[in-house]
């Protein structure tokens, strides 16, 4: 797949040696071949429409430049505008009185509870003093899930059964508060954007504690609907970061583009693998290749 | 797709639709160029005559299998495998209050002794569809599970197992040769067994879909393909290439996180879910 992008551009390389400014028919050709790389990539069909019309617009009349012939000019252009979109890596916002709340919200089975204890790690390896609040009574073994990951890096994990997840975290944030606790990370159920009731869920949790961030876990596996998805939770909790899981495999991770581009909200971390320590800060320029196949 | 002449815009309009609905686009334009071909040979002129004709299209670029087609075996014995988070644990959990209902005597098989409490999650589901468990320990042989859950079901007049295994990116060269351990293991247990492998693949899952189907089968055989995670707002339309590329019948579809939310894959209503959603 990847060797095949290479190779494609590769020819259109060959065809187009001309000096000069960038005509249309140099840019169109290019653009083509990026256009089908997106698409295969998971970027949402309307994003890559209005990315593809704004390379064009840079492109077209642009002035090539000595080093390069006018594909790889065009595709120069189409490396920034990616690492423009996708933006800065972005770190958590510890500001203000403690303990900081971040909660993790998204879909079944995205990585919530996984990248909960990744982050309860790094901030405990930075001197926070955290604590994990499970808050999906939902799932079977859940809260036993988290606990099994809070022992493994020896963090606590509050838990209390019968009690509604928004009461949970109010329960759990007084306790960090009188405790010292510093950072406080909740994990909570998997859910769709659609189901009403677990979305009013997140915003009475926003409402009992005063949450930093609100991280949208998602798997980069994730196809078209990523957009929506992202909407979905934006439109419900005030989402203040992107978490891409999975990135270990071979998915392109084209949903980076399409949550970056219609939420706005930084990419805060990548997960790249089961083990606790797989949770990295990402590098913009790495990304946009892998998105473009190249 | 409006009504009006078809024209560019009805095919651009429609490339939009099936793209969105993850299908693609190397098969939406090959189904683009069925249509195109459809509309001249009966000189369709309306775009309100595409849909019937698209809704044909996609249909028949599915298998109809209304019941998955098991071997006559006791016990018989189904692999669970599919990426992490795809929907195993709960799958299988729902497959064995399926066949339960239907009067069978179900074993289910914790063999993820890897993830942090997937063998309690499991438990769980054993507990409330009052089905029995037999689980391993915490970081032991995924394979030695499936050993003894096997052996154990043939001694004791079960009809089926069901193996549920760990996640695992099918890039994950050690993991996908572990998974092949089970399944020769379950082969040593039962000759013939195991006697299907059910890949569960997320709904949601864009073109990375294929990649994994063409993983697991190369790795383990796999003989279905049960699309989680439907009622979701994804349409799932990476079933079509998998079918295409592979020939893997889509079994069942997941339809929600409670243990009744399964049913047999039903072509109509996925075609239908890729129009209205
Ligand atoms: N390879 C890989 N697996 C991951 C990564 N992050 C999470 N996982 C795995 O993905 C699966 C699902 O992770 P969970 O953390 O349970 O996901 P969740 O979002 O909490 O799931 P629900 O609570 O059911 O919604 C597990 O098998 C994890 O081990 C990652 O970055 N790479
Ligand atoms: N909405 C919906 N959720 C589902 C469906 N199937 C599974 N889930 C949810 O998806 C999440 C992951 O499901 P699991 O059964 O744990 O997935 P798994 O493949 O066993 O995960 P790992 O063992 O960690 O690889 C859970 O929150 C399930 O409740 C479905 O059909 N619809
Ligand atoms: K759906
Ligand atoms: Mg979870
Ligand atoms: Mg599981």
């Amino acid at each position: 797949m990847f060797d095949n992008l290479s190779g494609r551009f590769n020819e259109i390389f060959q065809q187009l040696r001309r000096r000069g400014k960038l005509s249309e028919a140099d840019v169109d050709a290019v653009l083509r071949e990026v256009r089908l790389a997106l698409l295969e990539a998971d970027v949402h069909y309307s994003v890559v429409k209005s990315f593809v019309t704004r390379v064009r617009e840079r492109a077209v009349g642009h002035e090539v430049s000595k080093a390069l012939n006018p594909a790889q000019q065009v595709i120069k252009i189409v490396h920034e505008e990616l690492i423009n979109t996708l933006g800065e890596p972005d770190r958590l916002n510890l500001s203000g009185p403690k303990p900081r709340v971040v909660m993790m919200v998204g879909l079944q089975g995205a990585g919530k509870t996984t990248a909960t204890a990744k982050l309860a790690k790094i901030l405990r390896s930075q001197g926070e003093r955290v604590l994990l609040v499970a808050a999906d009574p939902y799932r079977p073994a859940a809260v036993k899930q988290l606990q099994t990951l809070g022992q493994q890096i020896g963090v606590d994990v509050y838990t209390r059964e019968g009690v509604k997840p928004p009461d949970l975290a109010a329960q759990a944030f007084d306790m960090a508060q009188k405790s010292g606790v510093s950072a406080m990370v909740i994990d909570t159920a998997g859910r769709s954007q659609l189901d009403d009731a677990l979305m009013q869920e997140l915003q009475a949790i926003a409402r009992r504690v005063p949450v930093n961030e609100t991280l949208l876990t998602v798997d980069s596996m994730i196809g078209q609907e990523a957009l929506h998805i992202a909407e979905g939770f934006r439109d419900s909790v005030k989402l203040t970061g992107l978490v891409l899981t999975k990135m270990d495999g071979d998915s392109r991770g084209g949903a980076a583009i399409s949550i970056r581009s219609v939420t706005g909200v930084p990419i805060k971390y990548l997960g790249t693998g089961e083990g606790l320590d797989a949770l990295e800060s990402f590098d913009p320029r790495r990304l946009a290749s892998r998105i473009l196949g190249m | 797709l409006g009504v009006s002449e078809i024209n560019q815009n009805t095919w651009d309009d429609l490339e939009a639709l099936l793209v969105q609905a993850d299908l693609g686009i190397e098969t939406s334009t090959d189904v683009i160029r069925a249509l195109k071909q459809v509309v001249v040979e009966n000189g369709l002129t309306r775009s309100e005559e595409l849909s019937q004709v698209l809704k044909q299209e996609l249909l028949n670029r599915l298998l109809p299998i209304p019941e998955p087609v098991l071997p006559d075996q006791k016990p018989l014995v189904i692999l669970m495998v599919g990426v992490n988070g795809s929907g195993k644990t709960t799958t299988a959990a729902k497959l064995g209050k399926q066949f339960a209902n239907q009067g069978k005597k179900v074993l289910l098989a914790a063999a993820d002794t890897y993830r942090a409490a997937a063998v309690d999650q499991l438990q769980v589901w054993g507990e409330r569809l009052n089905l029995p468990v037999v689980a391993g320990q915490p970081g032991g042989d995924p394979g030695a599970v499936a050993f003894d859950a096997i052996q154990s079901a043939a001694a004791r007049g079960f009809d089926y197992v069901i193996v549920d295994t760990a996640g695992r990116l099918h890039t994950r060269y050690n993991l996908m040769e572990e998974l092949k351990k089970v399944y020769r293991v379950s082969g040593k247990a039962l000759s013939g067994a195991p006697h299907a492998v059910w890949l569960v693949l997320d709904a949601t899952t864009g073109q990375n879909a294929l990649q994994q189907a063409k993983a697991f089968k190369e790795a383990v055989q796999v003989t279905g393909i049960i699309l989680s995670k439907l009622d979701s707002s994804a349409r799932g339309g990476m079933a079509f290439a998998i079918q295409k590329t592979l020939g893997l019948p889509i079994l069942y579809a997941g339809l929600g996180e409670k243990p009744e939310d399964l049913e047999h894959f039903d072509r109509e209503a996925f075609v239908n879910g890729i129009f209205h959603n």
